[in-house]
Protein backbone atom coordinates (compact mmCIF):
# COMPACT_ATOMS: atom_id res chain seq x y z
CA UNK A 1 0.00 0.00 0.00
CA UNK A 2 1.23 3.44 -0.67
CA UNK A 3 -0.05 5.57 2.12
CA UNK A 4 -2.05 8.54 0.95
CA UNK A 5 -0.12 11.73 1.44
CA UNK A 6 -0.88 14.33 4.00
CA UNK A 7 -1.90 16.76 1.28
CA UNK A 8 -4.50 14.39 -0.02
CA UNK A 9 -5.99 13.86 3.41
CA UNK A 10 -6.05 17.56 4.15
CA UNK A 11 -7.63 18.29 0.80
CA UNK A 12 -10.41 15.77 1.27
CA UNK A 13 -10.93 17.05 4.81
CA UNK A 14 -11.29 20.58 3.50
CA UNK A 15 -13.81 19.49 0.88
CA UNK A 16 -15.70 17.58 3.54
CA UNK A 17 -15.66 20.66 5.76
CA UNK A 18 -17.13 22.78 3.00
CA UNK A 19 -19.86 20.19 2.46
CA UNK A 20 -20.50 20.19 6.18
CA UNK A 21 -21.00 23.93 6.55
CA UNK A 22 -22.61 24.62 3.16
CA UNK A 23 -25.87 26.41 3.77
CA UNK A 24 -28.79 24.15 2.97
CA UNK A 25 -32.54 24.39 3.42
CA UNK A 26 -33.55 23.29 6.93
CA UNK A 27 -35.06 19.91 6.03
CA UNK A 28 -31.95 18.96 4.09
CA UNK A 29 -29.78 20.33 6.85
CA UNK A 30 -31.27 17.84 9.29
CA UNK A 31 -30.53 14.97 6.93
CA UNK A 32 -27.04 16.05 6.07
CA UNK A 33 -24.36 13.82 7.56
CA UNK A 34 -21.30 15.43 9.08
CA UNK A 35 -19.08 14.79 6.09
CA UNK A 36 -15.98 15.86 7.93
CA UNK A 37 -16.50 13.13 10.51
CA UNK A 38 -17.05 10.59 7.74
CA UNK A 39 -13.82 11.65 6.05
CA UNK A 40 -11.88 11.50 9.30
CA UNK A 41 -13.32 8.09 10.03
CA UNK A 42 -12.34 6.86 6.58
CA UNK A 43 -8.76 8.03 6.96
CA UNK A 44 -8.40 6.69 10.47
CA UNK A 45 -9.50 3.28 9.27
CA UNK A 46 -7.56 3.25 6.01
CA UNK A 47 -4.50 5.30 6.83
CA UNK A 48 -4.21 5.10 10.58
CA UNK A 49 -0.63 6.33 10.49
CA UNK A 50 -1.11 9.50 8.51
CA UNK A 51 -4.67 10.20 9.46
CA UNK A 52 -4.12 9.97 13.12
CA UNK A 53 -5.86 11.01 16.27
CA UNK A 54 -4.35 14.43 15.64
CA UNK A 55 -6.42 14.63 12.48
CA UNK A 56 -9.54 13.94 14.50
CA UNK A 57 -8.61 16.53 17.08
CA UNK A 58 -7.93 19.32 14.64
CA UNK A 59 -10.92 18.48 12.46
CA UNK A 60 -13.03 18.64 15.58
CA UNK A 61 -11.52 21.97 16.55
CA UNK A 62 -12.40 23.30 13.10
CA UNK A 63 -15.97 22.13 13.53
CA UNK A 64 -16.02 23.89 16.89
CA UNK A 65 -15.08 27.15 15.27
CA UNK A 66 -17.84 26.77 12.72
CA UNK A 67 -20.66 25.46 14.78
CA UNK A 68 -19.70 24.72 18.35
CA UNK A 69 -21.05 26.57 21.31
CA UNK A 70 -18.02 25.50 23.33
CA UNK A 71 -14.53 25.29 21.92
CA UNK A 72 -13.24 21.75 22.30
CA UNK A 73 -16.58 19.99 22.17
CA UNK A 74 -16.36 18.53 18.69
CA UNK A 75 -12.64 18.09 19.23
CA UNK A 76 -13.23 15.75 22.15
CA UNK A 77 -15.99 13.83 20.38
CA UNK A 78 -13.98 13.40 17.22
CA UNK A 79 -10.84 12.47 19.13
CA UNK A 80 -12.74 9.68 20.80
CA UNK A 81 -14.26 8.43 17.56
CA UNK A 82 -10.88 8.59 15.80
CA UNK A 83 -9.28 6.66 18.61
CA UNK A 84 -11.86 3.90 18.33
CA UNK A 85 -11.43 3.79 14.57
CA UNK A 86 -7.64 3.73 14.73
CA UNK A 87 -7.68 1.01 17.34
CA UNK A 88 -10.10 -1.15 15.46
CA UNK A 89 -8.99 -0.30 11.96
CA UNK A 90 -7.68 -3.81 11.25
CA UNK A 91 -10.97 -5.36 12.09
CA UNK A 92 -13.07 -2.80 10.27
CA UNK A 93 -11.11 -2.50 7.10
CA UNK A 94 -11.84 -5.94 5.74
CA UNK A 95 -15.45 -6.11 6.73
CA UNK A 96 -18.12 -6.00 4.03
CA UNK A 97 -19.67 -2.63 3.38
CA UNK A 98 -22.77 -3.36 5.35
CA UNK A 99 -20.90 -4.11 8.54
CA UNK A 100 -18.72 -1.09 8.00
CA UNK A 101 -21.85 1.01 7.75
CA UNK A 102 -23.01 -0.47 11.03
CA UNK A 103 -19.72 0.48 12.63
CA UNK A 104 -20.00 3.98 11.21
CA UNK A 105 -23.48 4.25 12.61
CA UNK A 106 -22.19 3.29 16.02
CA UNK A 107 -19.29 5.72 15.77
CA UNK A 108 -21.58 8.56 14.73
CA UNK A 109 -23.92 7.73 17.59
CA UNK A 110 -21.01 7.88 20.03
CA UNK A 111 -19.92 11.14 18.47
CA UNK A 112 -23.35 12.66 18.78
CA UNK A 113 -23.73 11.37 22.29
CA UNK A 114 -20.54 13.10 23.38
CA UNK A 115 -21.78 16.32 21.81
CA UNK A 116 -25.14 15.84 23.47
CA UNK A 117 -23.59 15.27 26.87
CA UNK A 118 -21.30 18.29 26.58
CA UNK A 119 -24.22 20.40 25.37
CA UNK A 120 -26.04 19.44 28.50
CA UNK A 121 -23.12 20.07 30.85
CA UNK A 122 -22.28 23.41 29.34
CA UNK A 123 -25.82 24.63 29.60
CA UNK A 124 -26.98 24.56 25.99
CA UNK A 125 -29.26 21.56 26.08
CA UNK A 126 -30.69 20.68 22.68
CA UNK A 127 -33.02 17.80 23.23
CA UNK A 128 -34.59 17.64 19.80
CA UNK A 129 -34.45 14.07 18.45
CA UNK A 130 -33.56 15.52 15.06
CA UNK A 131 -29.97 15.83 16.13
CA UNK A 132 -29.56 12.06 15.89
CA UNK A 133 -30.80 11.79 12.32
CA UNK A 134 -27.39 12.43 10.80
CA UNK A 135 -26.02 9.22 12.31
CA UNK A 136 -28.42 7.24 10.14
CA UNK A 137 -27.85 9.21 6.96
CA UNK A 138 -24.12 9.15 7.60
CA UNK A 139 -24.16 5.36 7.81
CA UNK A 140 -26.26 5.14 4.66
CA UNK A 141 -23.88 7.43 2.79
CA UNK A 142 -20.78 5.67 4.07
CA UNK A 143 -20.39 3.36 1.07
CA UNK A 144 -20.39 6.11 -1.58
CA UNK A 145 -18.24 8.39 0.55
CA UNK A 146 -15.70 5.63 1.11
CA UNK A 147 -15.74 4.82 -2.59
CA UNK A 148 -15.03 8.42 -3.50
CA UNK A 149 -12.30 8.82 -0.90
CA UNK A 150 -10.73 5.51 -1.91
CA UNK A 151 -10.85 6.20 -5.61
CA UNK A 152 -7.51 7.94 -5.84
CA UNK A 153 -5.57 5.52 -3.71
CA UNK A 154 -6.81 2.62 -5.77
CA UNK A 155 -5.46 4.26 -8.87
CA UNK A 156 -2.11 4.82 -7.21
CA UNK A 157 -1.82 1.28 -6.05
CA UNK B 1 -15.79 -2.45 -0.83
CA UNK B 2 -12.67 -2.80 -2.85
CA UNK B 3 -11.28 0.40 -1.50
CA UNK B 4 -10.55 -1.30 1.73
CA UNK B 5 -8.66 -4.17 0.27
CA UNK B 6 -5.80 -2.09 -0.99
CA UNK B 7 -4.12 -1.27 2.24
CA UNK B 8 -2.01 -4.11 3.47
CA UNK B 9 -2.81 -5.00 7.02
CA UNK B 10 -0.01 -3.90 9.17
CA UNK B 11 0.33 -4.21 12.88
CA UNK B 12 -0.05 -1.03 14.73
CA UNK B 13 3.56 -1.29 15.80
CA UNK B 14 3.35 1.56 18.21
CA UNK B 15 2.06 -0.42 21.10
CA UNK B 16 -0.16 1.61 23.32
CA UNK B 17 0.64 4.83 21.60
CA UNK B 18 -2.83 5.44 20.13
CA UNK B 19 -4.19 5.14 23.61
CA UNK B 20 -1.59 7.56 24.88
CA UNK B 21 -2.23 10.06 22.16
CA UNK B 22 -5.94 9.72 22.63
CA UNK B 23 -5.53 10.52 26.30
CA UNK B 24 -3.34 13.45 25.41
CA UNK B 25 -5.70 14.96 22.87
CA UNK B 26 -8.76 14.26 24.94
CA UNK B 27 -7.13 16.01 27.87
CA UNK B 28 -6.29 18.97 25.66
CA UNK B 29 -9.88 19.08 24.43
CA UNK B 30 -11.24 18.97 27.95
CA UNK B 31 -8.88 21.70 29.09
CA UNK B 32 -9.84 23.83 26.10
CA UNK B 33 -13.51 23.32 26.91
CA UNK B 34 -12.97 24.21 30.52
CA UNK B 35 -11.04 27.34 29.67
CA UNK B 36 -13.59 28.40 27.09
CA UNK B 37 -16.63 27.68 29.16
CA UNK B 38 -15.64 28.61 32.69
CA UNK B 39 -12.71 30.94 32.46
CA UNK B 40 -13.24 32.75 29.17
CA UNK B 41 -9.54 32.74 28.47
CA UNK B 42 -9.87 31.77 24.88
CA UNK B 43 -11.38 34.86 23.32
CA UNK B 44 -8.10 35.63 21.58
CA UNK B 45 -7.79 32.10 20.27
CA UNK B 46 -11.36 32.19 19.03
CA UNK B 47 -10.67 35.51 17.38
CA UNK B 48 -7.77 34.02 15.45
CA UNK B 49 -9.66 30.86 14.58
CA UNK B 50 -12.62 32.82 13.40
CA UNK B 51 -10.34 34.83 11.15
CA UNK B 52 -9.02 31.57 9.73
CA UNK B 53 -12.48 30.20 9.21
CA UNK B 54 -13.78 33.25 7.42
CA UNK B 55 -12.37 32.43 3.94
CA UNK B 56 -14.06 29.03 4.05
CA UNK B 57 -17.32 30.58 5.11
CA UNK B 58 -17.07 33.12 2.31
CA UNK B 59 -16.29 30.41 -0.22
CA UNK B 60 -19.16 28.30 0.97
CA UNK B 61 -21.52 31.17 0.55
CA UNK B 62 -20.21 32.21 -2.84
CA UNK B 63 -22.59 30.11 -5.02
CA UNK B 64 -25.76 31.61 -3.52
CA UNK B 65 -24.16 35.04 -3.54
CA UNK B 66 -23.16 34.69 -7.18
CA UNK B 67 -26.65 33.58 -8.06
CA UNK B 68 -28.15 36.57 -6.29
CA UNK B 69 -25.73 38.87 -8.05
CA UNK B 70 -26.61 37.44 -11.47
CA UNK B 71 -30.29 37.79 -10.78
CA UNK B 72 -29.85 41.35 -9.68
CA UNK B 73 -27.83 42.34 -12.70
CA UNK B 74 -30.50 41.05 -15.05
CA UNK B 75 -33.37 42.73 -13.34
CA UNK B 76 -35.55 44.56 -15.76
CA UNK B 77 -35.69 48.31 -15.99
CA UNK B 78 -39.41 48.37 -15.31
CA UNK B 79 -39.06 46.51 -12.09
CA UNK B 80 -36.26 48.75 -10.95
CA UNK B 81 -38.31 51.82 -11.74
CA UNK B 82 -41.29 50.44 -9.88
CA UNK B 83 -39.10 49.65 -6.92
CA UNK B 84 -37.59 53.10 -7.05
CA UNK B 85 -41.01 54.72 -6.97
CA UNK B 86 -42.04 52.52 -4.09
CA UNK B 87 -38.92 53.38 -2.13
CA UNK B 88 -39.42 57.07 -2.74
CA UNK B 89 -42.96 56.88 -1.46
CA UNK B 90 -41.77 54.89 1.52
CA UNK B 91 -39.14 57.45 2.31
CA UNK B 92 -41.63 60.31 2.15
CA UNK B 93 -43.81 58.41 4.53
CA UNK B 94 -40.98 57.87 6.93
CA UNK B 95 -39.91 61.48 6.79
CA UNK B 96 -43.40 62.61 7.65
CA UNK B 97 -43.54 60.20 10.49
CA UNK B 98 -40.14 61.18 11.81
CA UNK B 99 -41.17 64.84 11.77
CA UNK B 100 -43.98 63.93 14.07
CA UNK B 101 -41.59 61.79 16.04
CA UNK B 102 -39.23 64.65 16.64
CA UNK B 103 -42.06 66.79 17.89
CA UNK B 104 -43.11 64.02 20.23
CA UNK B 105 -39.60 63.51 21.40
CA UNK B 106 -39.34 67.17 22.22
CA UNK B 107 -42.64 67.16 24.04
CA UNK B 108 -41.63 64.08 25.92
CA UNK B 109 -38.39 65.72 26.94
CA UNK B 110 -40.26 68.73 28.25
CA UNK B 111 -42.63 66.57 30.15
CA UNK B 112 -39.74 64.87 31.78
CA UNK B 113 -38.35 68.21 32.76
CA UNK B 114 -35.29 68.03 30.63
CA UNK B 115 -33.83 71.14 29.10
CA UNK B 116 -33.77 69.86 25.59
CA UNK B 117 -34.98 66.92 23.67
CA UNK B 118 -32.72 63.93 23.92
CA UNK B 119 -30.76 62.73 20.96
CA UNK B 120 -31.92 59.42 19.57
CA UNK B 121 -30.71 56.45 21.51
CA UNK B 122 -29.00 54.93 18.50
CA UNK B 123 -25.69 56.67 18.15
CA UNK B 124 -24.57 55.19 14.87
CA UNK B 125 -25.21 52.11 12.86
CA UNK B 126 -23.55 50.04 10.24
CA UNK B 127 -25.06 47.85 7.58
CA UNK B 128 -23.67 44.34 7.40
CA UNK B 129 -24.20 41.72 4.79
CA UNK B 130 -25.18 38.22 5.76
CA UNK B 131 -22.49 35.81 4.68
CA UNK B 132 -23.79 32.55 6.01
CA UNK B 133 -27.03 31.40 7.54
CA UNK B 134 -27.72 28.54 9.90
CA UNK B 135 -31.42 28.16 10.34
CA UNK B 136 -31.98 24.76 11.82
CA UNK B 137 -34.15 23.88 14.74
CA UNK B 138 -31.01 23.55 16.83
CA UNK B 139 -29.17 26.68 15.90
CA UNK B 140 -30.36 29.92 14.47
CA UNK B 141 -27.26 31.88 13.65
CA UNK B 142 -26.02 34.30 11.04
CA UNK B 143 -22.55 35.16 9.98
CA UNK B 144 -22.10 38.77 8.94
CA UNK B 145 -19.24 40.44 7.13
CA UNK B 146 -18.37 43.00 9.80
CA UNK B 147 -16.01 42.35 12.64
CA UNK B 148 -13.74 43.91 15.18
CA UNK B 149 -12.01 46.07 12.59
CA UNK B 150 -15.36 47.79 12.10
CA UNK B 151 -15.75 48.26 15.81
CA UNK B 152 -18.22 45.45 16.30
CA UNK B 153 -18.22 44.14 19.85
CA UNK B 154 -19.63 41.15 21.56
CA UNK B 155 -23.30 41.24 22.57
CA UNK B 156 -24.06 44.07 20.21
CA UNK B 157 -27.64 44.57 19.10
CA UNK B 158 -28.49 43.60 15.52
CA UNK B 159 -31.65 44.95 13.89
CA UNK B 160 -33.24 45.10 10.52
CA UNK B 161 -35.60 47.79 9.29
CA UNK B 162 -38.59 46.19 11.01
CA UNK B 163 -37.37 44.94 14.31
CA UNK B 164 -34.88 43.12 16.40
CA UNK B 165 -32.84 40.31 14.87
CA UNK B 166 -30.41 39.24 17.54
CA UNK B 167 -27.03 39.99 18.99
CA UNK B 168 -23.44 39.18 18.19
CA UNK B 169 -21.93 36.22 20.00
CA UNK B 170 -18.48 35.72 18.53
CA UNK B 171 -16.59 38.52 16.90
CA UNK B 172 -13.71 37.87 14.56
CA UNK B 173 -11.60 40.48 12.85
CA UNK B 174 -13.72 40.63 9.69
CA UNK B 175 -16.78 38.69 10.63
CA UNK B 176 -19.14 38.18 13.50
CA UNK B 177 -21.58 35.51 14.46
CA UNK B 178 -25.06 36.64 15.35
CA UNK B 179 -27.39 34.62 17.50
CA UNK B 180 -30.96 35.25 16.40
CA UNK B 181 -33.79 35.96 18.78
CA UNK B 182 -35.38 32.78 17.43
CA UNK B 183 -32.49 30.57 18.52
CA UNK B 184 -33.65 28.18 21.21
CA UNK B 185 -30.78 29.38 23.39
CA UNK B 186 -31.70 33.01 23.15
CA UNK B 187 -34.09 34.96 25.30
CA UNK B 188 -34.91 38.61 25.07
CA UNK B 189 -36.61 40.62 27.82
CA UNK B 190 -39.68 42.24 26.32
CA UNK B 191 -42.55 44.44 27.34
CA UNK B 192 -46.07 44.19 26.00
CA UNK B 193 -46.59 47.57 24.52
CA UNK B 194 -50.30 47.81 25.24
CA UNK B 195 -50.10 46.99 28.93
CA UNK B 196 -46.49 47.51 29.92
CA UNK B 197 -46.31 43.98 31.25
CA UNK B 198 -42.79 42.67 31.12
CA UNK B 199 -41.79 39.13 30.29
CA UNK B 200 -39.19 37.15 28.38
CA UNK B 201 -39.42 35.98 24.79
CA UNK B 202 -37.52 32.79 24.10
CA UNK B 203 -36.57 31.54 20.67
CA UNK B 204 -38.56 28.58 19.47
CA UNK B 205 -36.06 27.24 16.97
CA UNK B 206 -37.78 28.29 13.78
CA UNK B 207 -37.47 31.59 12.05
CA UNK B 208 -41.09 32.56 12.44
CA UNK B 209 -41.92 32.18 16.08
CA UNK B 210 -40.97 33.11 19.61
CA UNK B 211 -42.35 31.59 22.77
CA UNK B 212 -43.41 33.54 25.84
CA UNK B 213 -43.30 30.78 28.41
CA UNK B 214 -43.49 32.83 31.61
CA UNK B 215 -46.86 34.49 31.45
CA UNK B 216 -49.48 33.44 33.98
CA UNK B 217 -52.75 32.25 32.52
CA UNK B 218 -54.53 35.39 33.62
CA UNK B 219 -52.00 37.79 32.11
CA UNK B 220 -53.49 40.53 30.03
CA UNK B 221 -52.25 39.58 26.62
CA UNK B 222 -54.04 38.91 23.38
CA UNK B 223 -53.04 38.07 19.89
CA UNK B 224 -51.98 41.14 17.97
CA UNK B 225 -50.17 42.70 20.91
CA UNK B 226 -46.85 44.26 20.04
CA UNK B 227 -43.80 43.20 22.02
CA UNK B 228 -41.01 45.72 22.39
CA UNK B 229 -37.68 45.36 24.13
CA UNK B 230 -37.92 46.24 27.79
CA UNK B 231 -34.36 47.50 28.13
CA UNK B 232 -33.56 45.02 30.87
CA UNK B 233 -30.78 42.57 30.37
CA UNK B 234 -28.27 45.14 29.28
CA UNK B 235 -28.06 44.42 25.58
CA UNK B 236 -31.00 45.99 23.79
CA UNK B 237 -32.25 49.47 24.52
CA UNK B 238 -35.87 49.66 25.45
CA UNK B 239 -38.61 50.32 22.99
CA UNK B 240 -37.43 48.47 19.90
CA UNK B 241 -40.13 46.33 18.29
CA UNK B 242 -39.51 42.60 18.58
CA UNK B 243 -42.56 40.57 17.69
CA UNK B 244 -46.30 40.49 17.46
CA UNK B 245 -48.32 38.00 19.47
CA UNK B 246 -49.93 35.48 17.17
CA UNK B 247 -51.39 32.91 19.48
CA UNK B 248 -52.61 32.93 23.07
CA UNK B 249 -53.79 29.67 24.47
CA UNK B 250 -55.08 29.39 28.00
CA UNK B 251 -55.68 26.05 29.55
CA UNK B 252 -57.73 25.87 32.72
CA UNK B 253 -55.38 23.38 34.34
CA UNK B 254 -52.16 25.12 33.37
CA UNK B 255 -50.93 27.97 35.53
CA UNK B 256 -49.11 29.52 32.61
CA UNK B 257 -50.49 30.71 29.32
CA UNK B 258 -49.15 29.29 26.11
CA UNK B 259 -48.21 32.31 24.02
CA UNK B 260 -46.52 32.48 20.65
CA UNK B 261 -45.33 35.54 18.81
CA UNK B 262 -44.00 36.14 15.32
CA UNK B 263 -40.83 38.22 15.03
CA UNK B 264 -41.28 41.43 13.11
CA UNK B 265 -37.86 41.26 11.50
CA UNK B 266 -37.77 39.27 8.31
CA UNK B 267 -35.25 36.89 9.68
CA UNK B 268 -35.32 34.31 6.94
CA UNK B 269 -35.36 36.67 3.97
CA UNK B 270 -33.05 39.49 4.98
CA UNK B 271 -29.81 39.86 3.15
CA UNK B 272 -28.62 42.84 5.15
CA UNK B 273 -28.80 43.67 8.82
CA UNK B 274 -27.90 46.70 10.90
CA UNK B 275 -25.42 46.78 13.73
CA UNK B 276 -26.28 49.52 16.18
CA UNK B 277 -24.23 51.45 18.71
CA UNK B 278 -26.21 53.10 21.45
CA UNK B 279 -25.54 56.19 23.48
CA UNK B 280 -24.55 54.97 26.88
CA UNK B 281 -25.86 58.04 28.67
CA UNK B 282 -29.31 57.93 27.15
CA UNK B 283 -32.11 56.99 29.54
CA UNK B 284 -33.49 54.47 27.07
CA UNK B 285 -30.13 52.85 26.51
CA UNK B 286 -29.50 49.34 27.72
CA UNK B 287 -28.38 49.58 31.28
CA UNK B 288 -26.07 46.72 32.04
CA UNK B 289 -25.02 46.21 35.57
CA UNK B 290 -21.35 46.72 36.16
CA UNK B 291 -21.02 43.03 36.61
CA UNK B 292 -22.80 41.83 33.53
CA UNK B 293 -21.03 44.36 31.39
CA UNK B 294 -17.66 43.16 32.51
CA UNK B 295 -18.73 39.67 31.78
CA UNK B 296 -19.99 40.58 28.34
CA UNK B 297 -16.84 42.35 27.36
CA UNK B 298 -14.57 39.61 28.49
CA UNK B 299 -16.73 36.90 27.04
CA UNK B 300 -19.50 35.11 28.84
CA UNK B 301 -19.76 31.45 29.33
CA UNK B 302 -22.86 31.13 27.26
CA UNK B 303 -22.09 34.07 25.02
CA UNK B 304 -25.51 35.59 25.31
CA UNK B 305 -26.13 37.66 28.33
CA UNK B 306 -29.69 36.48 28.60
CA UNK B 307 -29.34 32.81 28.00
CA UNK B 308 -32.36 30.69 27.70
CA UNK B 309 -33.95 29.11 30.69
CA UNK B 310 -33.40 25.37 31.09
CA UNK B 311 -35.89 24.03 28.57
CA UNK B 312 -36.73 26.55 25.93
CA UNK B 313 -38.90 24.23 23.90
CA UNK B 314 -40.82 22.67 26.72
CA UNK B 315 -43.99 24.52 26.03
CA UNK B 316 -45.62 24.98 29.40
CA UNK B 317 -42.69 24.95 31.77
CA UNK B 318 -42.91 23.63 35.25
CA UNK B 319 -44.56 26.10 37.51
CA UNK B 320 -41.54 26.76 39.62
CA UNK B 321 -39.36 27.47 36.63
CA UNK B 322 -41.08 30.82 36.28
CA UNK B 323 -42.04 32.72 39.33
CA UNK B 324 -45.25 34.54 38.52
CA UNK B 325 -44.52 37.97 37.29
CA UNK B 326 -43.97 39.94 40.42
CA UNK B 327 -44.62 43.34 38.99
CA UNK B 328 -47.66 42.24 37.06
CA UNK B 329 -50.19 43.84 39.41
CA UNK B 330 -48.38 47.12 39.33
CA UNK B 331 -47.47 47.18 35.70
CA UNK B 332 -50.65 45.96 34.15
CA UNK B 333 -53.00 48.86 34.88
CA UNK B 334 -50.92 51.71 33.58
CA UNK B 335 -47.92 51.44 31.31
CA UNK B 336 -45.18 52.81 33.44
CA UNK B 337 -43.16 55.41 31.65
CA UNK B 338 -39.62 54.35 31.01
CA UNK B 339 -38.02 57.19 32.94
CA UNK B 340 -39.22 56.56 36.46
CA UNK B 341 -38.69 52.85 36.21
CA UNK B 342 -35.26 52.83 34.71
CA UNK B 343 -33.67 55.33 37.02
CA UNK B 344 -34.49 53.91 40.42
CA UNK B 345 -33.86 50.49 38.94
CA UNK B 346 -30.17 51.11 38.98
CA UNK B 347 -29.74 50.31 42.58
CA UNK B 348 -31.63 47.05 42.82
CA UNK B 349 -29.97 45.96 39.62
CA UNK B 350 -26.55 46.41 41.06
CA UNK B 351 -27.29 44.81 44.33
CA UNK B 352 -28.92 41.95 42.53
CA UNK B 353 -26.13 41.48 40.08
CA UNK B 354 -23.97 39.58 42.47
CA UNK B 355 -25.88 36.38 43.00
CA UNK B 356 -27.58 35.41 39.76
CA UNK B 357 -24.45 35.79 37.70
CA UNK B 358 -23.01 32.35 37.98
CA UNK B 359 -26.09 30.28 38.52
CA UNK B 360 -28.63 31.86 36.21
CA UNK B 361 -27.09 33.27 33.09
CA UNK B 362 -29.65 36.03 32.62
CA UNK B 363 -28.09 39.02 34.35
CA UNK B 364 -31.11 41.21 34.82
CA UNK B 365 -34.26 39.29 34.42
CA UNK B 366 -37.26 41.24 35.48
CA UNK B 367 -37.85 39.40 38.70
CA UNK B 368 -36.16 41.20 41.56
CA UNK B 369 -35.52 38.14 43.69
CA UNK B 370 -38.93 37.06 44.81
CA UNK B 371 -39.09 34.11 47.07
CA UNK B 372 -42.43 34.97 48.54
CA UNK B 373 -44.92 34.94 45.65
CA UNK B 374 -43.75 31.40 45.12
CA UNK B 375 -45.24 28.80 42.88
CA UNK B 376 -48.96 28.92 42.43
CA UNK B 377 -50.93 25.72 42.75
CA UNK B 378 -50.66 24.12 39.35
CA UNK B 379 -54.32 23.18 39.23
CA UNK B 380 -55.98 26.40 40.25
CA UNK B 381 -55.23 29.48 38.29
CA UNK B 382 -57.32 31.86 40.41
CA UNK B 383 -55.07 32.36 43.42
CA UNK B 384 -51.99 32.70 41.27
CA UNK B 385 -51.72 36.45 41.30
CA UNK B 386 -53.93 38.76 43.27
CA UNK B 387 -54.56 40.89 40.25
CA UNK B 388 -57.61 43.10 40.56
CA UNK B 389 -58.38 43.29 36.88
CA UNK B 390 -57.56 39.71 36.10
CA UNK B 391 -61.08 38.37 35.68
CA UNK B 392 -62.10 41.29 33.58
CA UNK B 393 -59.18 40.84 31.26
CA UNK B 394 -60.04 37.22 30.97
CA UNK B 395 -63.56 37.98 29.88
CA UNK B 396 -62.36 40.49 27.40
CA UNK B 397 -60.46 37.72 25.78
Amino acid sequence: MNAPGRGRILFTALVALVLTVLPLPPWLDVLRPVFLVLAVLYWSVNAPRTGDIALGFFAGLTLDVFQGPVLGQHALALTLVTYIAVREHQRIRYKPAFQQALFVFGALAVYEFVLFAIDGWSGHPVTSPLRWVHAVTGALLWAPVAAILGYGSRRHA
Amino acid sequence: MAAFGTAAGRPLGRGGSPGFRFTLYAAVAVVVMYLDQRQHYLEQLRYVLQAGAYPVQLAVNSPPAAWAWIRRSFESRDRLQAENARLRAGQRDLELRSMRYEALEHENGELRGLRAALPPVADRWLAAEIVNVQLSSLRQRLLIDRGAVNGVFKAQAVLDDRGLIGQTTHVGPWSAEVILITDPEHAVPVRIERTGLRTIAVGAGDASSLALPYLPANADIKSGDLLVTSGLGGVFPQGYPVARVTEVHRDAVQPLAHVRAAPLAHIDTDSEVMLVWFRADHPAAPRPTADSLGELRSGTSSMQPQAAPPQPQAVPPRPQAAPPRPQAPAAAPQPATPRPQSVPRKQPAESQAAEPKAAAPQPATPEPATPEPATPEPATPQPATPQPDAPQSKEGQ
